[in-house]
C-alpha cells in the first residue's frame, strides 16, 4: 500500500500578503503523487502552488488542498542540438538560468524575479522585458506534461492532439491541471552580461516615443515616477539591452565570460510598521532614483542577474508594505489607447498613491492561449499599499476606463477585481471553460482566485 | 471571500432586524457585498429597501436564538443560499428591565439564554463552517456592559460578560484556521433596544458602530470599542475598588 502524503494545514497568501486563507498542504515529489493528491482532494478542491510569487489569491484554496509543487525537482536536461531544455515544473527560473548560463544558454523569457517555478511561470504565461520582440513564455514552450483530474498524466504540445489542453494550460492559472514537466526552447548566449543603454525621459510622451521606435533592442523597460506632477508626469528611466558578446566585455571579464552570480540577498526587516511607505518617503526615493540615473548612457556592461532581477537583491521586500500588504495593479492597453494610459497614470498621481514600482513596457505579439494576458500595446504595473484609503473604488474606476478602451488586467497580479470585469476583458473565457470542463468535469481544480472571479462553476 | 481591498461578497446577519446589525450590513454592501442573508424569528419580512437599492440580493431565513438545536441547520441553510460566508454578524440580543428580571427570575433566565447561550450555539455553528471553508470573519456584538458588570443591569451585563469571554476564546480556537472573530464593544447606542433607558456618556450611532466594524475587519483587529475612548475608560473602571464602583452606579 502507498503511504499517504504528509499534510499540514497552513495559512497562505500571495506575494501581496493580503487575504490569507487556510488549506491543507501536501508536497508531491512525482507526477504520480500529484495524480494521487488530485484524486484525494476532498469537497473543497485542490490547486497547485509554486513559489507564491503571484500577488493575489491564485495559488491558494480556502478549506481545500494545495499542492506545493516546489518538490517537483530533478535533473535539468539540456539538448544543445535542438536548442531546448526539459525540466521538472518545480524548478525555479533562477536555478534554470544558473544551469543554462554556465553552458552558454539562456531562458527565452524571465519575469522580474528569479524566484518563480517553471509551473507557475507557465500557468501565468509570464512575459519579460523582451515581450515586444519575443512574446510570452507560451511562444517558446515545446511540450508540457500535465496531470489532469480526469485522465491522469498527459503530454501535450502547441499543435495537434491535445493542443487545446496545452493552450488552456498556458495562462490557465493552474485550473486545467498540474504541470509536472516542460520542454522549452533556449537561447544561445556568449556571456552572462548585458549591454545596456539608459535614457532618462522627461515625460510620458517621450517615454512612449522612445519605446515605440524600433531600436532593435530585444529587452526594454521603463521605470516611471508616478509621483511627479504636471508636465513631468510619467518621466522615467528607460533601459534597453542586448545580451553582450565576448567582444563587448572589458578584458578582465573576457576570461570567464559566462561566470555569473545571482544577486546577493540582504533581507528586508521582518515587518515594517505601517506608514513607513508614504507618498513623501516614496516621492523622495523616486526623485533620488530619477536624478541618479544617467541622462543618457550607451553600452554599459552589466551582469544579467542585476539587469533582469534587481528586486531580488532585497529579500522579502514585500514586507516593507507592513501587515496590510500590497496590491499590484497591472494592465495592458492596446496601441492607440495612450490617452487612457495617461488618464490612469494621472489618476494614480492625483490620488497620491505612493508607488515605488511603476513599470511601463511595450508588448508585442500574443499567443493563442485564451487566458494569456499579454496583448500588443502598453502594460503598466504599479505596486500600491493595500491599506491605502479609497483603494477599492480608485481601482474599480480604473477597471472601467480599461474596459472602455479594450484593456485587460493580469490575473497573476490581481487580488481585487470582480467576475463581470474579467468576463468582459477575456472574451475567450467560455472557450477555455469548455476545455476545463472536459479535463476536470467534477470541478476538482479551484483556487480562491477562481472562486472570486467565478472562473469555475460554483 | 474577502479581497485585498477588504471587499466581501456574502454577509449573514444573525438578528436580521437589529438596527446596529443592519447598519453594519449596509456598510459592507456599500463596499461591495452582494449577497445578504437576514436571519430572524419567523424570517426577516420587510427588510430595509436601502440594501436592495444598493445592489444587494437579500435572502431571509428563520432563526430563533432560544432554540439552540436549530442553529447548525440555520447556518447550513445560509450556506446553501449564498455559498461561503465571508462575514457573519452576530447582533441578536434583548436588554429588558432589570427590575422586571428581579421580579421574574424565569424571565431573567430566558433573557440570559438569548444573550449568552444562544450565542454559544450560534457562534460554534458559525465557527465550524468558517473553519471548514478556511476563511471568514465572525463579528460579535458584545458591550461595555459586560466589561465590568453594574448593579443596575447585571442580568444583561453578566450575559454580555459571558458572551465576551466566549467570543475571545472562540477567536483563539480559530487561530490559524483562516477564520477570525472581531469582538465589538459599543457603549450606549440609541436604538429600539435602548430606547427605554437613559442615555449614557459617550454615545455612538449605529453608523459609527458600522464604521468601526469595517475598519476593524480591514485592519485585522481582534477588538473594537465604539467610540474608541471607551477602551481606556473601561479598562480603568475595571480597576476601581468595589465600594466606589457601587456608588458610581446607583
Ligand atoms: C518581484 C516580482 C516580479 C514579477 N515580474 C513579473 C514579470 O516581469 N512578468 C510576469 O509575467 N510576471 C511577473 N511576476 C509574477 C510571477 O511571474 C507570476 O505570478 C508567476 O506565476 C509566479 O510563479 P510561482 O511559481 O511563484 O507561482 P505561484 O504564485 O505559486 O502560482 C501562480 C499560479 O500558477 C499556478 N501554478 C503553480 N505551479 C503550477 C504547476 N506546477 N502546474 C500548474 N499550475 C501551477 C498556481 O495555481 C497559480 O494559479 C512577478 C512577481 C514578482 C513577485
Ligand atoms: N443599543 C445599544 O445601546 C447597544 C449597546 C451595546 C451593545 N448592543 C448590542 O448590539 C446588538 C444589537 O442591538 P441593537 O441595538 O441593534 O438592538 P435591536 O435593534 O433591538 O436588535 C436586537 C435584535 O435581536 C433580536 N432578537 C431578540 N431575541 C431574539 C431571539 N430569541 N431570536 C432571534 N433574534 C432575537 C431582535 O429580534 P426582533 O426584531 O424579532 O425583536 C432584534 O432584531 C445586541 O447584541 C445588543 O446587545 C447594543
Amino acid at each position: 500500500m502507498k503511504r499517504r502524503q504528509r499534510e499540514r494545514t497552513l495559512l497562505l497568501t500571495g506575494w501581496g500578503r493580503t487575504a490569507p486563507t487556510a488549506a491543507r498542504v501536501v508536497r508531491p515529489r512525482t507526477a504520480e503523487q500529484v495524480a494521487e493528491a488530485l484524486a484525494a482532494a476532498g469537497p473543497r478542491g485542490a490547486i497547485a502552488r509554486g513559489l507564491g510569487r503571484s500577488y493575489g489569491d491564485a495559488a491558494q484554496a480556502a478549506g481545500g488542498l494545495v499542492l506545493d509543487c516546489t518538490g517537483l525537482t530533478g535533473p535539468i536536461r539540456l539538448d544543445t542540438e535542438r536548442g531546448e531544455v526539459t525540466a521538472p515544473a518545480g524548478t525555479s527560473t533562477g536555478r534554470l538560468i544558473d544551469h543554462l548560463l554556465e553552458r552558454g544558454w539562456f531562458v527565452p523569457v524571465t519575469p522580474g524575479t528569479r524566484h518563480v517555478t517553471l509551473g507557475g511561470a507557465i500557468a501565468a504565461d509570464v512575459h519579460g522585458k523582451n515581450h515586444h520582440a519575443d512574446s510570452s513564455l507560451g511562444a517558446h514552450l515545446r511540450s508540457l506534461t500535465v496531470a489532469v483530474p480526469a485522465g491522469g498524466v498527459r503530454r501535450v504540445g502547441p499543435d495537434g492532439d491535445g493542443a487545446d489542453l496545452f493552450w488552456a494550460t498556458v495562462g490557465g492559472m493552474g485550473l486545467t491541471g498540474v504541470v509536472t514537466e516542460a520542454t522549452l526552447s533556449v537561447l544561445p548566449v556568449e556571456t552572462a552580461h548585458m549591454k545596456v543603454d539608459t535614457d532618462r525621459t522627461a515625460s510620458l510622451e517621450r517615454s512612449l516615443e522612445l519605446m515605440s521606435a524600433d531600436s532593435g533592442h530585444p529587452y526594454s523597460v521603463c521605470w516611471v515616477d508616478l509621483l511627479a506632477k504636471g508636465a513631468a508626469m510619467g518621466r522615467g528611466v528607460l533601459t534597453r539591452a542586448h545580451h553582450a558578446r565576448v567582444a563587448d566585455l572589458p578584458p578582465p571579464l573576457r576570461r570567464a565570460p559566462l561566470r555569473h552570480r545571482a544577486a546577493a540577498l540582504p533581507a528586508a526587516p521582518p515587518e515594517m510598521p505601517f506608514g513607513l511607505l508614504n507618498r513623501w518617503s516614496v516621492g523622495a526615493f523616486n526623485t533620488a532614483y530619477f536624478s541618479a540615473a544617467p541622462r543618457r548612457r550607451r553600452s554599459e556592461v552589466r551582469p544579467a542577474a542585476s539587469f533582469f532581477h534587481p528586486l531580488d537583491a532585497v529579500r522579502n521586500w514585500n514586507r516593507l508594505y507592513g501587515p496590510r500588504g500590497l496590491v499590484q495593479y497591472q494592465f495592458v492597453l492596446p496601441l492607440g489607447a495612450e490617452d487612457t494610459l495617461a488618464a490612469v497614470m494621472e489618476g494614480l498621481s492625483r490620488a497620491g498613491a505612493p508607488s515605488f514600482l511603476a513599470v511601463l513596457k511595450r508588448m508585442g505579439e500574443s499567443v493563442p492561449a485564451p487566458l494569456s494576458f499579454p496583448r500588443p500595446g502598453w502594460t503598466l504595473a504599479v505596486d500600491l499599499p493595500a491599506g491605502l484609503p479609497g483603494l477599492g473604488p480608485l481601482l474599480r474606476g480604473f477597471d472601467e476606463m480599461l474596459l472602455a478602451a479594450g484593456g485587460r488586467l493580469y490575473l497573476a497580479k490581481d487580488s481585487r477585481t470582480d467576475a463581470a470585469t474579467v468576463r468582459a476583458m477575456y472574451p475567450e473565457l467560455p472557450a477555455w471553460q469548455r476545455v476545463r470542463e472536459r479535463v476536470d468535469p467534477d470541478g476538482v481544480l479551484v483556487s480562491d482566485l477562481a472562486r472570486r472571479l467565478e472562473l469555475v462553476r460554483p | 471571500m474577502r479581497d485585498s481591498t477588504g471587499r466581501v461578497r456574502t454577509v449573514l446577519l444573525l438578528g436580521g432586524r437589529s438596527e446596529i446589525g443592519l447598519a453594519v450590513v449596509e456598510r459592507l454592501v456599500r463596499d461591495g457585498a452582494r449577497e445578504v442573508v437576514l436571519a430572524a424569528r419567523g424570517g426577516a419580512a420587510d427588510p430595509p429597501g436601502t440594501l436592495a437599492a444598493l445592489g444587494a440580493t437579500l435572502h431571509s431565513v428563520d432563526f430563533d436564538a432560544a432554540l439552540p438545536d436549530t442553529h447548525t441547520a440555520t447556518v447550513a441553510e445560509a450556506v446553501s443560499l449564498v455559498g461561503d460566508l465571508d462575514v457573519v454578524v452576530d447582533a441578536f440580543g434583548v436588554l429588558g428591565e432589570q427590575s422586571e428580571y428581579e421580579a421574574d427570575p424565569a424571565a431573567a433566565a430566558r433573557a440570559a439564554a438569548v444573550n449568552y447561550t444562544g450565542h454559544v450555539s450560534a457562534g460554534l455553528a458559525v465557527a465550524a463552517r468558517l473553519r471548514e471553508q478556511g476563511h471568514g470573519a465572525l463579528v460579535v456584538l458584545s458591550s461595555v456592559a459586560g466589561v465590568r458588570v453594574r448593579r443596575f443591569n447585571f442580568v444583561y451585563g453578566s450575559a454580555k460578560a459571558g458572551l465576551d469571554g466566549f467570543a475571545q476564546g472562540l477567536a483563539d480556537s480559530l487561530h490559524g484556521s483562516g477564520a477570525r472573530v472581531l469582538v465589538v464593544r459599543p457603549g450606549y447606542v440609541p436604538t429600539r433596544m435602548s430606547a427605554h433607558v437613559a442615555p449614557a456618556p459617550f454615545p455612538a450611532t449605529p453608523g459609527q458602530v458600522a464604521e468601526a466594524v469595517r475598519s476593524g475587519l480591514r485592519s485585522g483587529a481582534t477588538t473594537v470599542w465604539v467610540p474608541r475612548v471607551l477602551g481606556p475608560l473601561f479598562t480603568g473602571m475595571r480597576l476601581l475598588p468595589r465600594p466606589l464602583w457601587r456608588r458610581l452606579n446607583r
